[in-house]
């Protein structure tokens, strides 16, 4: 019993290191993991607060670029709004998110990160403001990321420029899907894969969400084909997608609520029992 | 010894704002960052006790962590940091850390950059290897290690020499 008190005190320094060490691999271990920790992330009163406190600051210096933003989206909605008649239904869907069975929220970034290779967003509207896990996030160009983690006044966004991103995308001209993912080389690609050969593809082709899941609805605008290529077995193209959205520079965001969630939940859990 | 105490208290503080609302959003060229908190860690008293400087260095990486949402990998590599920085110190400062009379503020300017580059690159080597945790990506590794470290061994080489006291 002697040796072994003798023996932590001698190595104190080193079992202490051991034991922050194993502590902060097991926190990386586990942000790799799909399902990751509650308490590391930065939807918190205090990180929030700070990043509140220097936002406000900041984003006086890019008020210009965020009008042009505006005024873009204004005229392409007015666009919709006074052809309304002449739209045929995939794009007036756009236009509503189908039969309001979306409530929109807009909120501020507070902080984003596309550096990295799994990165989050912060955003400044969190339970109080009804924000739950697995809401959708876009801006006015295209997609955004996925809701991770909330707090009160906060919540985290799993950008589409994240490792663990999966999001459902198709052509916009046909109904071939995928799953969209990222490489972690470069904030303005990202990579749709599962696509079939027989596929019409075409360097420019539109590629948005495919509506397969409740978080985003369908037609959610995502990016232009850039190139693509056969994967190794033949049967599928990969394909590179230029991004709609620069992802190094987003203002405000919308989150979108699927009203119907619970519903189409309930009924896939029956389905599956 | 209260006013080593505020004076490092001030400068974790400092740091990790810096780190967090102005470092981390850099982004040169697209992914290069420095990392600067690390200040903190190489400027820590030399006769404090080490397992201070382990649990203050952890809590330090966790913090940036928690702000830029990247699970365990500042805290990870700060407390590696923090656990051979003796032996760094021996190599870079050799006789003078053996007297322990090593003084951060009036050493020779050549010592000083050598332990910021020991101290940068292994610190670096940790952070991105478990922040990329994909071995087949060694090559994106090593680039985002050599791009950061030379960012973050400048900045870190300006602001000791800048703000020390007494230097001629």
């Amino acid at each position: 019993m002697q040796q072994i008190f003798n023996f932590v005190i001698k190595n104190k320094t080193f079992l202490l290191f051991l034991l922050l060490f194993s502590v902060s691999l097991a926190l990386t271990i586990q942000s790799h993991s799909y399902h990751r920790s509650k308490f590391i992330n930065s939807a918190n009163g205090l990180t929030g607060g700070i990043y509140g406190t220097f936002n406000s600051i900041g984003k006086y210096f890019d008020l210009e670029e965020q009008n042009k933003i505006l005024a873009d989206e204004n005229e392409r909605l007015r666009a919709i709004l006074y052809n309304s008649e002449t739209l045929n239904d995939s794009v007036s869907k756009y236009s509503l998110y189908g039969n309001t069975k979306y409530k929109v929220t807009k909120a501020e970034v507070y902080k984003n990160s596309y550096s990295l290779t799994n990165n989050y967003l912060t955003i400044n509207k969190g339970q109080k403001d009804s924000i739950r896990q697995d809401f959708g996030v876009i801006t006015s160009k295209g997609i955004v990321g996925i809701v991770d983690n909330t707090s009160k006044n906060y919540a985290t966004v799993l950008s589409i420029l994240n490792n663990k991103s999966r999001i459902n995308a198709k052509l916009k001209s046909t109904d071939h899907k995928g799953s969209l993912k990222w490489d972690g080389k470069s904030p303005y690609y990202v990579q749709l894969e599962d696509i079939s050969t027989f596929a019409p593809l075409k360097i420019g082709d539109t590629i948005e969400t495919g509506g397969e899941s409740a978080i985003f609805p369908k037609g959610i605008g995502i990016g232009t084909i850039e190139s693509y290529e056969k994967d190794i077995g033949g049967d599928t193209y990969t394909i590179q997608i230029e991004l709609f959205n620069d992802m190094s520079n987003i203002g405000t965001v919308y989150i979108l609520q699927n009203l119907e969630r619970q519903e189409i939940k309930a009924l896939e859990n029956s389905t599956n029992e | 010894m209260n006013n080593v105490t505020v004076t490092h208290s001030i400068r974790f503080i400092a740091l990790l704002l810096v780190q967090v609302v102005i470092c981390n959003h850099i982004n040169f060229l697209g992914y290069i960052n420095p990392y600067i908190y690390i200040i903190f860690i190489l400027l820590f008293p030399i006769r404090d006790s080490r397992l201070r400087l382990l649990f203050v260095s952890f809590l330090l990486g966790l913090l940036v962590d928690i702000f830029s949402d990247s699970g365990g990998v500042h805290a990870a590599a700060s407390v590696s940091l923090a656990y051979i920085r003796p032996i760094i110190l021996k190599s870079s400062f050799g006789m003078l850390y053996e007297h322990q009379s090593v003084k951060f503020n009036n050493t020779d300017i050549g010592n000083l950059v050598t332990y910021v580059i020991l101290a940068t690159v292994i610190h670096h080597i940790i952070l991105f290897s478990l922040e990329i945790f994909n071995i087949s990506s060694i090559i994106l590794i090593l680039k985002k290690t050599l791009f950061s470290s030379i960012f973050t061994i400048i900045l870190c080489v300006l602001i000791i020499v800048l703000f020390s006291r007494n230097r001629k």
